[in-house]
């Protein structure tokens, strides 16, 4: 493939990946902010999201485009309630403790996965797509006769991608709009700022981490909702959006909504475009690499305000 | 010498002695286990130095751990080195990517650190994938019966193996000790204490730091050179993050900052896995749940709550 | 624990058997039934125990379940034929979860702890080369059922063998003639960037060479990766074959990926099937796939010209016609590997018989006596078809077959030989001591 259609397709495949792991890291992003824990259990409320969304939309067999809208609406508020309930049951004894937080979200992590699969079973289990159609893409190149428009082998997109894109777009607008505009992100604001002067006026703190943690937790289960009519629910499949979404919040600057966008964009699109450049595991050590060296010499984050 | 210092010095000769006799006791499966153990809490006992006494949480050990491994193993397939030769290289290595991972990471702190020492980790687990010529990858290779000889002894005879697996086990063990009870062990406390009042005292924090990240990382080499010379395989499963996390997991079980409390968190683990194996398919489950109830329960690990509740004296 | 205390509790079968001895060295008459008289006239009816390595959590666990039933399937029918010498088989699995640490834990369990016969059933590269060493070591009779190339390759020991499945460097070089003269001679290969990918691109691409074709471009995709369409544009234009292979939980998306790539235009396409085990061909995506090859180690789908023994051995393991299972045609087995499991024991069958194995002190004669086998002709024991045992090598050789998905259904095009499939020795176990 010429470099060009090459790139397009690179760009197009990376801004997919950017838009989940956008919604995927927002919600490790807001817990941290908010709660100043990580919760290292973030992946497997993705995995579970993917899992129940097979689940559900197998309950309406052939009709794909009502199962998958019914999951969409309610898997993401079952994984919320589920981390909200783990959170007032363990976080909230633990006194949100960061180091006692990591090694309980570790064991909540084997929990969930060991539960899935014992019920779920270990296959990768497919979603149909409510529409998906492929669409090519043209390329201009320079003819005889000037600029000219064709359509290279292989440059192609499916309008689920492009939904996919969208909809994460949409979903955190609407988070945005949630956290400055409405009086329970001005909550959540107050609580990330000042635990105790939140306290002190009045803000049910406990409940708004139970919420905080639950709506991360939903978000990670909404990208996978999102996700699996291209990939596959499978009991491990947590692991990556993980790491990757730990890379994210850091890079944006620890729990910074705008900054986390930013750098699930800069993550996603540079690991579609690193690959057209670099053998594909290179590529990934090199990133891996860069991004640990950003840290290492700018804490903040590459969009995150100097702390000091 | 004090009273303290003698009830110290009883109870972790004590123990030493008790893990000397017991492969004379054991049954074969459990010698074999606790030979496994002792390597596997040589590991744990270098975590813990950073963890427990320096205060760092790394996510990445199975960096060190791996380099040992490798280093050991690639001196003999690839170098030609001998039993005795590899070891040294992998203990070697593994100060050295120690050495340099803490130049970098300990720039960051907190949380930063925690994610900059996984993202080395991951990015070393590519490395050998991406090596595959050399290390054949995930697949991993053999280090053969007849190469493991150090000293004239085969090292894959169980009673040899068991020594071995103990020597390593107590230098690991009594190194620390002795170290933690110098002046550069103190001071490693009291910046996990209050790392801004040891600078204000004109430690340079940042070069006592390096020095225990290095050594750290030199613990979890020897155990890793170690693993793979006394159990004849070398993989890259062991550079994987689960790697990076089971350290963790035995200290915090065992007790953060006890000496005593790697070896118990690796044996109390191990069989618990062992055993919850038997019981049902899904034992991680159970792995799971006694993490959850311990931190809820038991924060400061077996140990810790011991030292407590009971034994205030405890290192 | 007292000997007599072996009863596996996840098998009636045996518990009821267990029982049934206890009768009887009560004194009690219950010679009535066959089962039992069966038994009794052995030297000794303590059952030969034999430690499953079982991926049953871990990246292997899809795997793990089918090859769990088919050893217990092929255990159930050795135990009703009369057990192996007079003694009935008593399966004891322990999960490795698909890691070699643990591999290595279970292998010394089962030759410490529950005191077996032998160590059996592994499949993961991995997990077999961490566990052989210790089983040699222990001495540990070692029967893997893995399709690697590491027992053949000399890497492991006397105690470890392979003889109920091919190895890959034998299933990818017999793929090579059939590629070059029916599909193309201009090929791209997309592997996994791990040990198993690299020997697929190793074989294949000499393999290829040999038949006067050439590997375009290799391309490898890094284990962790979850999508794939950036990697596709590397496909060189000219390329008439692309040959892939890929494993784990993010393949059927390859498959689908792959598709939507190259839309209505599309080369000749070949793949392994462990791309798709356990995985429905029917599956949402998956119909770009009709008209692609499949190498296959024993074909999913039962064929027009079935032999008898393949529909004895679907029968007993409890799947259907399609390859799935007979209670829930969803659940897709692991059909071009899990007959290695069924093979293995009945190969371990035969090898006591001929050994007169009575206890763990013949370990030694049952390794020679399987070292001494050839010929493995294709019957019940030998569903998947004829094979020959190289005891030098550790290793055996059989028929590999190539399919054609025609109407969503996997159609057997091609068989290839066993002598398709031989390559020269690479070691001789026979000379290391026992």
């Amino acid at each position: 493939m010429d470099f060009g259609p090459y790139l397009m397709l690179a760009t197009l495949e990376g801004a997919v990946t950017a838009a989940v792991l956008a919604l995927t890291a927002s919600g490790l992003a807001l817990v941290f902010g908010v709660m100043r824990v990580v919760n290292v259990a973030h992946g497997e409320f993705f995995m579970l999201g993917a899992v129940l969304a097979w689940w559900v939309t197998s309950w309406l067999d052939g009709y794909a485009a009502l199962g998958f809208a019914l999951a969409l609406l309610i898997v993401p508020v079952m994984v919320g309630v589920l981390a909200a309930l783990a959170d007032v049951t363990v976080l909230k004894r633990l006194s949100y403790d960061p180091e006692r937080t990591i090694v309980a979200t570790i064991g909540i992590l084997y929990i969930l996965q060991q539960v899935t699969l014992m019920t779920y079973g270990p296959d990768a289990r497919p979603v149909t797509p409510p529409f998906n159609t492929r669409l090519a893409l043209p390329w201009v190149e320079m003819a005889d006769t000037g600029l000219s428009l064709y359509w290279p082998w292989g440059l192609s997109i499916t309008s689920y991608k492009l939904a996919v894109i969208g909809a994460a777009a949409g979903v955190l607008a609407a988070l945005w709009l949630l956290m400055t505009r409405s009086k329970l992100g001005l909550m959540m604001r107050a609580t990330e700022q000042d635990r105790d002067m939140a306290l002190a006026f009045g803000i049910p703190v406990e409940r708004v981490y139970a919420l905080v943690f639950g709506l991360g937790a939903g978000l990670a289960a909404l990208a996978a909702v999102l996700i699996v009519p291209i990939q596959q629910a499978h009991y491990l499949m947590g692991g990556d959006p993980l790491l990757l979404s730990f890379i994210v919040v850091i890079i944006g600057g620890l729990g910074s909504l705008p900054g986390t966008v930013l750098a699930a964009l800069l993550i996603g699109l540079s690991d579609g475009i690193i690959s057209v450049f670099f053998s594909p595991t290179l590529a990934k050590i090199m990133a891996t690499v860069l991004v640990a060296l950003v840290l290492v010499f700018r804490p903040q984050g590459l969009f995150g305000a100097s702390r000091a | 010498m004090t009273s303290e210092v003698r009830k110290i010095i009883g109870l972790h000769g004590g123990v030493l002695a008790i893990l000397l006799l017991l492969q004379f006791v054991l049954p074969a499966y459990h010698h074999g286990n606790l030979a496994r153990i002792m390597v596997l809490a040589t590991y744990a006992i270098g975590y813990n130095l950073l963890f427990g006494y320096t205060g760092l949480l790394s996510l990445g050990h199975a960096l060190f751990f791996a380099a040992g491994l490798y280093g050991m193993g690639l001196g003999m397939t690839q170098l030609g080195l001998s039993a005795g030769g590899a070891l040294l290289l992998g203990v070697l290595a593994g100060a050295t990517v120690g050495a340099v991972i803490g130049a970098l990471a300990l720039r960051t702190e907190g949380v930063a650190f925690m994610i900059v020492t996984l993202m080395f980790a991951q990015a070393g687990y590519l490395t050998v994938l991406y090596f595959g010529a050399y290390t054949r990858g995930d697949e991993g290779f053999v280090i053969q019966q007849a190469d493991r000889m150090l000293w004239g002894f085969d090292l894959s005879d169980p009673s040899n193996r068991y020594f071995a697996a103990f020597v390593v086990f107590a230098v690991a063990f009594l190194a620390p000790l002795t170290v933690l009870r110098s002046r550069f062990g103190r001071v490693l406390i009291a910046i996990r204490e209050n790392e801004e009042r040891a600078m204000m005292l004109g430690y340079d924090v940042m070069r006592y730091k390096l020095m225990a990240v290095v050594l750290s990382a030199t613990l979890s080499a020897l155990s890793g050179a170690a693993y793979g010379l006394l159990f004849g395989y070398v993989g890259a499963s062991f550079a994987s993050v689960q790697y990076s996390i089971f350290p963790l997991l035995w200290v915090l079980l065992g007790g953060a900052g006890t000496a005593l409390g790697p070896l118990v968190g690796t044996v109390f683990m191990f069989y618990l896995i062992d055993l919850s194996s038997g019981i049902t398919t899904a034992y991680m489950l159970i792995a799971g749940v006694v993490l959850v109830c311990l931190t809820l329960f038991a924060p400061q690990g077996l140990m810790g709550e011991i030292r407590n509740r009971f034994w205030r004296w405890l290192p | 624990m007292t000997k007599s205390k072996t009863i596996t509790p996840n098998s009636q079968q045996t518990t009821r058997r267990g029982a049934l001895k206890t009768l009887a060295l009560g004194g009690t008459a219950a010679a009535a039934l066959p089962m039992w008289a069966r038994y009794a006239g052995a030297q000794s009816a303590e059952p030969i125990k034999i430690g499953f390595q079982v991926h049953r959590t871990g990246i292997g666990a899809a795997y793990g379940r089918w090859y769990d039933r088919t050893t217990q399937a092929a255990a159930a029918l050795i135990n009703e034929q009369g057990g192996i010498n007079g003694r009935p088989v008593e399966i004891i699995a322990e999960d490795d979860g698909t890691d070699p640490k643990r591999g290595a834990e279970v292998v010394e369990k089962f030759a410490n702890q529950h005191n077996c016969d032998i160590g059996f059933g592994t499949l993961f590269s991995h997990v077999v080369i961490g566990s052989a060493p210790r089983a040699g070591e222990l001495k540990l009779p070692y029967f893997v059922v893995s399709e690697g190339h590491h027992v053949a390759s000399g890497m492991l020991n006397r105690y470890t063998l392979q003889p109920g499945i091919t190895d890959v460097k034998s299933q990818v070089q017999a793929m090579a003639p059939f590629v070059a003269s029916n599909l193309g001679k201009k090929v791209t290969m997309i592997f996994p960037d791990f040990a198993f990918g690299h020997d697929h691109r190793d074989f294949f691409t000499a393999a290829i060479e040999a038949q006067g074709g050439e590997v375009l471009e290799h391309i490898a995709i890094p284990p962790t990766e979850t999508s794939f369409t950036k990697y596709f544009p590397k496909i060189p234009r000219d390329t008439e074959v692309i040959y892939h292979v890929m494993v784990g939980p993010a393949v059927l998306t390859f498959v689908k990926e792959l598709g939507e790539f190259f839309g209505p235009q599309r080369p000749e396409i070949f793949g392994f099937i462990d791309s798709l085990e356990a995985v429905d061909i029917g599956s949402p995506g998956l119909e770009f796939l009709e008209g692609t090859y499949f190498w296959e180690g024993n074909p999913r789908y039962a064929q027009a010209d079935q032999s008898s023994y393949d529909a004895f051995f679907r029968e007993r393991v409890g799947v259907d016609a399609n390859g799935a299972s007979v209670s829930d045609p969803k659940d897709v087995s692991t059909y071009a590997h899990m007959f290695g499991c069924w093979e293995t024991l009945h190969v371990v069958k035969a090898g006591m018989e001929a050994a007169g194995y009575q206890s763990t002190a013949d370990r030694a004669k049952l390794i020679e006596a399987v070292e001494a086998m050839t010929d493995m002709p294709h019957s019940n024991a030998h569903p998947q078809g004829a094979k020959v045992f190289n005891g030098k090598t550790h290793q055996v050789f059989g028929h590999q077959y190539i399919t054609k998905v025609t109407d969503g259904k996997l159609l057997l095009v091609h068989t290839t030989s066993i002598e398709d499939t031989y390559y020269p020795d690479e070691v001789d176990y026979t000379t290391q001591p026992l």
